[in-house]
């Protein structure tokens, strides 16, 4: 199988292409994990990650950037069905809007907001950063085998505030819920960065590897 | 419930890990690959390399060290050392890294820092303050290596590059680096008192105690030595076991 990291600029990529090769080899499955900035390329995978570490706008700049990139993952993810995983800003970009340094429309794929995290307590630091307990809120072929409780990683300053509560996989306390894992049909997008969460992090991308919803 | 941290902190020169005493007298003590691994497999929380020679002809050598940690441990990483450009952030984020530090370079022109929270997002800057008592309750900023004074105030210096979108601050006393007497509680309480990120109390561990007391008294999020690991004096879960029976939360 051919796994398409899409490169637009952001970065991160290589440790989310190495996890992905060990998560490979963890699970026997023969893939390439190709990082690109090529459509065509995507259009051929079996799987797409949309990565991002950065701001939002930025982000969203940099995808809109690549040609065709945009066109295509809406052929090949929303109208085609290919699993899909976003990751931090990857997962932020599926939100309809993104509120951070200026309001910029997402790729609309998931309804909700990208918004400034306002722990209830104003001592709690922001970004949100280091390793925070899951709490599941709905079952998910992704998520499974990942016990209730177990620590993710977490950089972040803005949370994605899911419209629709189907569509809220997970959580963590952070002065109030904050969105860790959201999806719907072939898409999921994690908050946390499973290439830097070790051992639940792998768990996580063998399951989406053998994802075939 | 978000864990406090532990960091161990490796210094790479040439990349290969030296441990600084007060910034002189290095001592050569092996791969920073070799030793990442261990960190990652014995649960510390992240990992931080500083390029303490930060000389343009090394760079090179510290994306390729950079690289051969990302592709072994799965866990977050954390460079600095010489990043003076967004091109330089951009490589070791590219090479792997998911914060770079800043120091010398957000000090010659502060502007720096708003710019590079801007394209990268401020959760990956993370600005380094090293800082040495000038009076009561007053620390002065360092740079290069803590070898220059810059006359700047350490607290006003904090707010101001928190309000230039820093992510993170690493503040380290210069009094106490490489001493092993304990975090400057005093300073790390100020700075993580005075500004909204979180802060890592760095500098002077010596036993587990200190870090108890670089989050329970100077309010940190994060403790950062290297050291009291490197040279095997405690490992990562003796140092998790001590916050824990102190009642701090950690993974």
């Amino acid at each position: 199988m051919l796994v398409a990291i899409v490169d637009y600029g952001s970065g991160n990529l290589r440790s989310a292409a190495k996890a992905l090769e060990r998560a490979a080899r963890e699970a026997e499955i023969a893939a390439e994990i190709a990082v690109t900035g090529d459509a065509t390329t995507v259009r051929l995978a079996d799987h797409i990650v949309l990565p991002g570490v950065g701001a939002f706008a930025d982000c969203k700049r940099g995808l809109a950037a690549l040609p065709g990139m945009i066109a295509t993952l809406n052929e090949e993810v929303i109208e085609g069905g290919k699993p899909f995983l976003g990751i931090c800003v990857g997962m932020q970009l599926m939100a309809t809007r993104g509120l951070e340094f200026e309001t910029v429309a997402g790729l609309d794929w998931i309804v909700g907001d990208v918004a400034m995290l306002a722990p209830s307590d104003p001592k709690l630091k922001i970004p949100h950063m280091g390793w925070n307990q899951l709490q599941f809120h709905a079952g998910h072929p992704v998520l499974a085998g990942i016990a209730p409780g177990a620590h993710a990683y977490f950089v972040h300053s803005y949370g994605f505030n899911c419209a629709a509560p189907r569509h809220l996989l997970a959580t963590v306390d952070y002065g109030g819920p904050v969105t860790a894992a959201i999806g719907r049909d072939n898409l999921i997008g994690t908050q946390f960065h499973p290439e830097k969460s070790q051992d639940t992090g792998l768990r996580l991308l063998v399951n989406f590897l053998r994802w075939q919803p | 419930m978000l864990k406090m941290r532990v960091i161990p902190c490796l210094d790479v020169a040439a990349g290969r890990v030296v441990k600084g005493v007060n910034f002189v007298d290095l001592v050569d003590a092996g791969d920073p690959v070799e030793q990442a691994r261990l960190y990652d497999q014995e649960g510390a929380d992240e990992l931080c390399f500083l390029d303490i020679t930060a000389s343009s002809e090394n760079r090179d050598t510290l994306y390729d060290v950079v690289a051969h940690t990302a592709e072994q441990c799965f866990m977050p990483l954390t460079v600095g050392g010489g990043v003076r450009t967004l091109d330089d952030i951009r490589k070791l984020l590219l090479a792997g890294a998911d914060k770079t530090s800043i120091n010398t370079a957000a000090v010659a022109r502060p502007q720096f820092v708003a710019e590079a929270a801007e394209k990268f997002g401020s959760q990956c800057i993370v600005v380094a303050i090293d800082a040495k008592q000038s009076g009561p309750d007053k620390w002065e900023v360092f740079t290069h290596g803590g070898r220059r004074g810059t006359g700047i105030d350490a607290i006003a210096w904090a707010r101001r590059v928190t309000a230039s979108g820093a992510g993170e601050l690493l503040v380290t006393s210069m009094d106490r680096d490489g001493t092993k007497r304990g975090f400057d509680i005093a300073l790390t309480k100020a700075v993580s008192d005075a500004v909204s990120v979180p802060v890592i109390a760095s500098g002077g561990v010596g036993n587990l105690q200190h870090l108890v007391e670089g989050i329970r008294d100077g309010h940190a999020t994060a403790v950062l030595a290297a050291s009291i690991f490197h040279f095997g004096t405690y490992r990562i879960a003796d140092a998790k076991a001590a916050l824990r029976e102190a009642g701090i939360p950690v993974r």
